[in-house]
């Protein structure tokens, strides 16, 4: 069944796609950080989890569970160090989007650097979960099936947390009005940290799932970035939800492409989906226009 | 929070303009100018040595480039990742016409194919913020490049391609060192006509620029365009000095990388900005790459970060603004 398979591909890219995005849209909706070097940070953590799971002999939901806290450690650190100084500098006005826009292009290039020099260019892969698992008369990989759950997972309990939680609420305020935040008490600053933090526990554990089921290299960083800066414009900068109606769309036109268009030219469905969103509701699918 | 530009020197800041100054320094700049060319022109003569003639071509390309790009993105404050996209366009349409048409006409195909792209792009991102624009340059190499691959794949059956045509590394230089003398004229005289003051109404405040009745979505698709066509025809003229060429020598995200690295370390603000920045990192990335060919991408970051924290401006402001007596400082 050709439908069963591009819809089951396609679900479960879109929820690392959303995942992703998610990541990406709490980093630049609340600590204004567009981060260039997002992708990389994922493919860090494709190589992490390889290592811990092919030499370590690790189970690969431990490593998983690993990545959350590094994840958000290493995030947040590189807020404190690197990016403090040019919100300071800039007094978190519009310079510091075009600042930081430089500073994590330069980090990419580093992340990817480090990674190059201790992988080299080719492309990795370990075997975790790969029984065929026969739905509706469709074959896939059980650990397909196994990303989707805990994809959807992951991204409802930020969803959660972020709406039911006082933390959540606050990080919410940091988004919606930076400079009425510290009216109520709220320390922006930290906040920004934490956001960013969380974006970087998100964008480790997808790095972790996908290594789970993709063979991934070095250079594959920039490829996320981008697919995850157009889902956040997609679905409207700060917004969760519109995050993942966005990935689960590009997860789908993208199975779609690589079913029955050529696999080479999933890139060029994205543009073509950013083209269209450009054109027709460039606020986003659920975003207000801004400005 | 949805600009995504470069917010580098305010308008004030920018000392030498609208200073009157003595007639006969025009001209003694012109005469040191055209000097400069005559030596730079006749170099490759004097020399036999293929070392220097082949780091000249490396200055002049990345001269060319880093000017090109801040035509753009120093008034408009605009930052395009795309560089490589169009460097590598011009350079993969020399590699399939080159042999069978005359120089000329590749040149001019490949500026058109460029200009095309460019006036795309901006009709798609320039009219909306900035963060578009960057978002959509920052994919924009690796999506023509997976295009490239793919036709090559499918429908010529073959990636990668020989390009054996005549051309000296004495013509490239020459023909590089026409590009940056035609960039820059064309840049001074940007900065003089209606459309540089337009530009830097742009690039101070879009709003009150549109309100003066500015086109700016027009204003910024033409320069981008021509931005676009000089590093297009960058790539075109490089293009022989690559023997065999592939998608993935052609679009090397890297010279994106270091031609917006040096443009930021002259200072993009500036018309003879990127040129200062040029010099001493081609130098500096020479002797990298050659020393650490591995760790080069890291270092790459490196260098990049320190510009972006320590000389934000670019260091032709740092060093005005060092020599500047104190007491004009503050004037506001």
């Amino acid at each position: 069944m050709v439908l069963i398979d591009i819809l089951l591909g396609g679900l479960t890219l879109g929820g690392l796609y959303a995942l992703v995005a998610m990541g990406l849209t709490l980093q630049y909706g609340v600590a204004r950080i567009m981060n260039l070097a997002h992708g990389e940070f994922l493919i860090l953590a494709s190589f992490a989890a390889f290592v811990l799971v092919s030499q370590w002999r690790l189970h690969p939901l431990l490593a998983l569970v690993l990545a959350l806290p590094l994840g958000f450690a290493l995030q947040w650190a590189v807020y404190r160090v690197l990016l403090t100084p040019l919100v300071r500098r800039t007094q978190a006005g519009p310079a510091l989007e075009a600042d930081s826009i430089l500073a994590t292009f330069g980090l990419l290039f580093i992340v990817q650097g480090i990674v190059l020099v201790i992988f080299g260019g080719n492309y990795y892969s370990y075997s975790y979960l790969s029984v065929p698992v026969s739905i509706l008369g469709s074959t896939v990989a059980a650990n397909r099936l196994l990303v989707l759950a805990l994809a959807v997972l992951i991204g409802g309990a930020l969803y959660v947390a972020l709406i039911k939680t006082r933390l959540g609420t606050a990080v919410r305020v940091v988004a919606v009005a930076p400079r009425f935040a510290p009216l109520v008490g709220i320390d922006v600053r930290a906040l920004s940290a934490l956001a960013f933090g969380l974006g970087g526990a998100l964008v480790a554990a997808c790095g972790v799932l996908v290594s789970m089921f993709l063979p991934f290299s070095a250079s594959m960083g920039v490829v996320f970035t981008m697919k995850a800066l157009v889902v956040v414009i997609m679905g409207g900068v700060g917004h969760l939800a519109g995050c993942l109606a966005a990935g689960l769309l590009l997860g789908l036109v993208e199975s779609i492409v690589a079913r029955l268009v050529d696999p080479g030219l999933t890139l060029a469905a994205t543009y073509v989906l950013f083209l269209g969103v450009l054109l027709l509701r460039p606020a986003g699918l659920f975003g207000r226009a801004a400005r | 929070m949805s600009s995504g530009r470069l917010d580098a020197v305010p308008a004030r800041a920018a000392p030498t303009q609208g200073v009157p100054r003595h007639p006969a320094w025009g001209w003694l700049a012109g005469a040191v100018a055209l000097a400069a060319l005559a030596a730079l022109a006749a170099a490759p003569a004097a020399t036999a040595s293929d070392y220097w003639l082949s780091l000249g071509i490396n200055l002049l390309q990345y001269a060319v480039m880093a000017t090109a790009w801040a035509l753009f993105s120093g008034p408009t404050r605009y930052v395009s990742l795309a560089t490589v996209a169009f460097f590598g366009i011009g350079a993969y349409t020399f590699a399939v016409l080159g042999e069978t048409w005359p120089q000329p006409v590749v040149l001019l195909t490949a500026l058109g194919l460029g200009v095309v792209l460019a006036v795309l792009t901006g009709l798609a991102t320039l009219r909306l913020s900035g963060v578009h624009f960057v978002i959509f340059t920052f994919g924009l190499a690796e999506l023509v490049r997976q295009l490239v691959t793919w036709w090559e794949v499918n429908v010529t059956k073959s990636v990668g391609r020989y390009v054996f045509v005549d051309i000296t590394q004495r013509e490239i230089y020459w023909q590089l060192l026409a590009l940056l003398v035609a960039v820059l004229a064309l840049g001074a005289w940007i900065r003089r006509s209606r459309l540089g003051l337009a530009l830097r109404v742009i690039g101070d405040d879009e709003q009150v620029a549109s309100h003066l009745g500015i086109d700016t979505a027009r204003t910024k698709i033409l320069l981008f365009a021509i931005s676009a066509g000089f590093i297009t025809l960058t790539g075109a003229v490089m293009a022989p000095r690559w023997t065999y060429l592939d998608p993935a020598i052609a679009f090397n995200p890297t010279v994106s990388f270091q031609v917006l690295i040096m443009a930021l370390l002259g200072g993009a603000g500036r018309l003879f900005g990127p040129l200062a920045g040029v010099i001493p990192l081609v130098l500096l990335f020479e002797v990298l790459s050659a020393r650490f060919p591995n760790h080069f991408p890291i270092l790459l970051g490196l260098v990049f970060l320190g510009i972006v924290y320590l000389v934000p401006n670019g260091v032709l402001e740092a060093v005005q603004r060092a020599g500047r007596p104190r007491r004009t400082e503050s004037p506001s």
